[in-house]
């Protein structure tokens, strides 16, 4: 008797959980600003178009390039790439995604006038259908890296989206899309509501299936985010603050996943101008000369800080030191280069040999409002470098005027955090040297200049060979970072805090994805 | 005539305010920065640039800005591309419902508490009131609104955490107040937002009343033996009603525009986060948009507030010459 109740109440509570198990509600930490999936790269924005849409090439976990629509792609030569689709994809109208959805998607991302997606495809110089599932793209110079710039491109529906402007897309008239769920609602600066796509290619997977109804709810305020989840409001949220991940920890209701994540943050010094801006002695006069230009003081910088005091103290333990700018899982990552051991006489030493011996002062500039306790991290940096005499005042500021002033070169030492997923693009932005034709060093604030690594990521972007490339590439950061082109900080470690019964594996793109969400 | 001089007096503070918002954004930095594709190289970024008119010189920007409000147009929001009025209109509803809601329990039982408190100073419950309207004063309001999330929510489970509640389109407008569900979510952010009000109401209240129950006409209605009901109900309130109908009009002007905090913690989706999100993007279209109607807003509200001045208080006259 008593074993016959006691499965009728295990019976019951598993129809509860499968009952409960239906809908999936999550708290995004940012706000999601548009639905079409087109128009701006902003994360958030992103993380919903991966629900709806889909690409030629996805990432996995680890932020790898892996099939998504295409099934294979190959270099047929130094210039076109070959896409095979996935045969029998269906959008959620039943209608069947063919090469010239793919091919329409492509020109959309483009030529959108507030688009931003067209760096990712103004590569292509000419499109050819060559059957419903074959596609070839031409380049007008030899070009590996359209793979990976097409993972960014959402594929939409030719019918419904011919003509539809940004606000059709936020309307629902235009999101058709081929993704694991069909669109419901977006509700502007409150939730955007899912139901399941029963067709998706991917659906065999039993973690694609788990939830009929997705709801994202936006929080970006930090204890009501928690709270929602506390209440039990939401199921999961994403960007937990490192202060509360330490107190939900011990918490036995709830789960917390860590991952490394693609964000690298790194310290850019100016190392072109002669005499950058408030680099001065230690009497605050301008000092005349850069010393960012002499390795040995770039180093000693890097020997004065205490990458694991930081990731211990400051962040938690939710930071991994760094040496590259790419994560470890990332493609092109050099396990070669290892973080600079801590060591403040070494560093000191250094700068006497290097005719700093008095040290001198310095501003560090950072944001207040971007990286995970990036305010914190500048503070404890300026003390580390104090004790090794090099007198800094750190300045702080929010996001929106740290960025443009960045950009106008009005820092000399400044705080810059980084996701890609792969090494050479990285570089190719950070480190390249700056030239506006090639689109080369966008952000590349201090100015470094290699030319021998400049031809190494040349040739690495020129070379279809994953193999030979992620070897180039390797090249590329071991020539640029053991130079100490930037100094590396830390990989932040991304955390997500779930009620038990739930399991996420975490992204190292930061993405929450509710058909990678299992109920156990 | 009076209405006249305060159209053009409202144009004058319109185009003033826009003109310092446009410089004020211009000066802290380009929303370029922020909304650009992270892998964009130089060239995209001056597409960007050029396709959202901010390659050209801000005086320039001004003028075609003055032009396209002149028609009604007030640009497309950099980050929603839609346009910026709508943007903010839509986001009005919300913010009205929970302005509406606190007003209401502010004023509801702020004015009988003051008047209890004024009528009866010395008593224990006047004395109670007052010390809790001062705490209702100082209190912030994100600490207090955590705390009511905290005991509600979280221990209690009576209550969500954050978010409004399901919608009904009436009239095109979404509201949603019309569910139980919508209520419960209303109940701890209007909650939030009616404390430091209600505390405000209950001191304005208490001083007007004693203040006018010391007057010589109060003495003479006593005098005259009217019932005690009759003298509060509408020989005191009348009087004390003039100071706090000013107070609840700004009050609710700064409410609809400001409700920054209470929607921040609450996860509310109005207005006062809109202009947060905007302002941390430098979405400059959608911050011009969001005060040229907060500032229309405040006109309306003033003007209502003086009309019914001159109904409370025939003394008050809106042409300015004296009867």
């Amino acid at each position: 008797m008593r074993r016959l109740l006691s499965i009728l109440i295990a019976g019951s509570l598993l129809g509860m959980g499968a009952a409960h198990g239906a809908e999936l509600r999550i708290g995004l930490s940012a706000d999601v600003t548009s639905m079409d999936p087109h128009f701006l790269n902003l994360a958030p924005n992103n993380n919903i178009a991966w629900h709806v849409f889909d690409a030629l090439t996805h990432v996995d976990n680890d932020a790898r390039l892996i099939p998504g629509l295409a099934t294979s792609w190959r270099a047929i030569d130094p210039t076109t790439w070959e896409f095979k689709l996935r045969p029998g994809v269906k959008f959620h109208d039943g209608s069947a995604l063919t090469a010239d959805d793919v091919a329409f998607s492509i020109e959309r991302s483009a030529h959108l006038p507030t688009g931003q997606f067209g760096s990712f495809t103004r590569r292509i110089a000419a499109t050819r259908i060559v059957d419903a599932n074959t596609l070839h793209l031409k380049t007008a110079t030899p070009y590996a890296m359209l793979p990976y710039d097409l993972n960014s491109v959402f594929i939409v529906s030719k019918k419904a989206a011919t003509g539809a402007t940004s606000a059709d897309f936020d309307a629902g008239r235009a999101m058709l899309g081929s993704g694991p769920f069909r669109f419901l609602r977006f509700a502007r600066g409150d939730r955007v509501e899912l139901a399941r796509n029963d067709a998706y290619w991917g659906a065999r997977d039993k973690a694609l299936t788990a939830w009929d109804r997705v709801t994202f709810r936006i929080i970006p305020n930090d204890p009501a985010r928690l709270a929602a989840l506390l209440a039990g409001d939401v199921d999961l949220i994403d960007n937990l603050p490192t202060a509360d991940a330490a107190k939900l920890r011990s918490d036995a209701r709830y789960e917390l996943v860590r991952k490394v994540s693609w964000r690298t943050l790194f310290f850019t010094l100016d190392q072109e101008r002669d005499a950058p801006p408030f680099v001065t002695d230690k009497s605050g006069r301008p000092l005349g000369r850069n010393p960012f230009k002499d390795l040995r003081v770039r180093r000693a910088i890097s020997m004065a800080i205490n990458r694991s005091a930081i990731a211990e103290r400051v962040m938690e333990g939710l930071a991994l030191p760094a040496a590259n700018i790419v994560s470890p899982q990332v493609f092109g990552y050099a396990p070669a280069l290892k973080p600079e051991p801590y060591d403040p006489d070494g560093a000191k030493r250094l700068l006497a040999q290097a005719g700093y011996a008095e040290g001198f002062g310095l501003s560090l500039h950072a944001p207040n409002n971007r990286y995970v306790n990036d305010e914190q991290i500048a503070q404890a940096v300026a003390q580390m470098l104090a004790r090794i005499g090099v007198r800094t005042r750190v300045e702080t500021m929010p996001v929106a005027i740290y960025l443009g002033k960045a950009r106008r070169r009005e820092f000399s030492f400044a705080m810059l955090g980084w996701g890609s997923f792969s090494g050479e693009l990285a570089l190719r932005t950070l480190l390249a040297t700056p030239n506006a034709d090639k689109g080369t060093g966008t952000w590349n604030w201090g100015g470094y200049s290699n030319a021998r690594g400049d031809a190494l990521l040349e040739r690495a972007l020129a070379t279809a060979a994953d193999a030979r490339r992620e070897a180039l590439a390797r090249e590329a950061a071991m020539l640029m970072l053991g130079d100490l082109g930037v100094v590396p900080l830390h990989h932040q470690i991304a955390v997500w805090a779930l009620r038990r019964g739930l399991a996420y594996p975490g992204r190292a793109d930061e993405f929450t994805f509710a058909h990678q969400v299992l109920a156990k | 005539m009076f209405i006249l001089r305060r159209l053009l007096q409202s144009v004058m503070v319109l185009v003033v305010m826009s003109l310092l918002v446009f410089a004020g954004v211009y000066a802290i930095g380009n929303p370029i920065d922020i909304l650009v594709n992270p892998q964009a190289d130089q060239a995209e970024i001056a597409r960007a640039t050029a396709a959202l008119g901010l390659d050209r010189p801000l005086l320039d920007q001004y003028l075609t800005f003055l032009r396209q409000a002149a028609l009604g147009d007030l640009g497309n929001s950099f980050a929603f591309n839609v346009p910026a009025i709508r943007l903010v209109l839509e986001r009005m509803p919300a913010t009205l419902e929970l302005a509406v809601a606190a007003t209401t329990v502010a004023v509801a039982f702020g004015i009988p508490l003051g008047l209890w408190a004024g009528l009866k100073p010395d008593s224990v419950a006047g004395k109670s009131i007052m010390a809790g309207s001062i705490l209702g004063f100082s209190l912030p309001t994100f600490w207090v609104g955590l705390m009511l999330i905290m005991l509600f929510s979280v221990w209690l489970g009576w209550l969500p955490a954050s978010g409004r509640g399901p919608t009904t389109s009436v009239l095109g407008i979404e509201l949603s107040v019309f569910s139980l569900e919508g209520w419960r979510h209303l109940i701890l952010p209007a909650a939030n937002l009616a404390l430091f009000k209600l505390s405000l109401i209950i001191r304005l209240t208490r001083a007007g009343t004693r203040d006018a129950m010391q007057q010589d006409y109060i003495r003479f209605a006593r005098a005259k033996g009217l019932r005690d009901s009759r003298i509060v109900g509408v020989h005191v309130l009348k009087n004390v009603l003039i100071p706090i109908v000013t107070v609840v009009g700004l009050e609710f002007g700064s409410v609809v525009a400001f409700a920054v905090v209470t929607e921040s913690i609450f996860a509310w989706p109005g207005m006062g986060k809109l202009l947060i999100d905007s302002i941390n993007v430098l979405d400059r279209p959608v911050i011009v948009a969001y005060l040229c109607i907060v500032v229309t807003l405040f006109i309306l509200i003033n003007f209502v507030v003086d009309l019914l001045y001159s109904w409370l208080d025939p003394r008050v006259s809106l042409t300015g010459a004296r009867p």
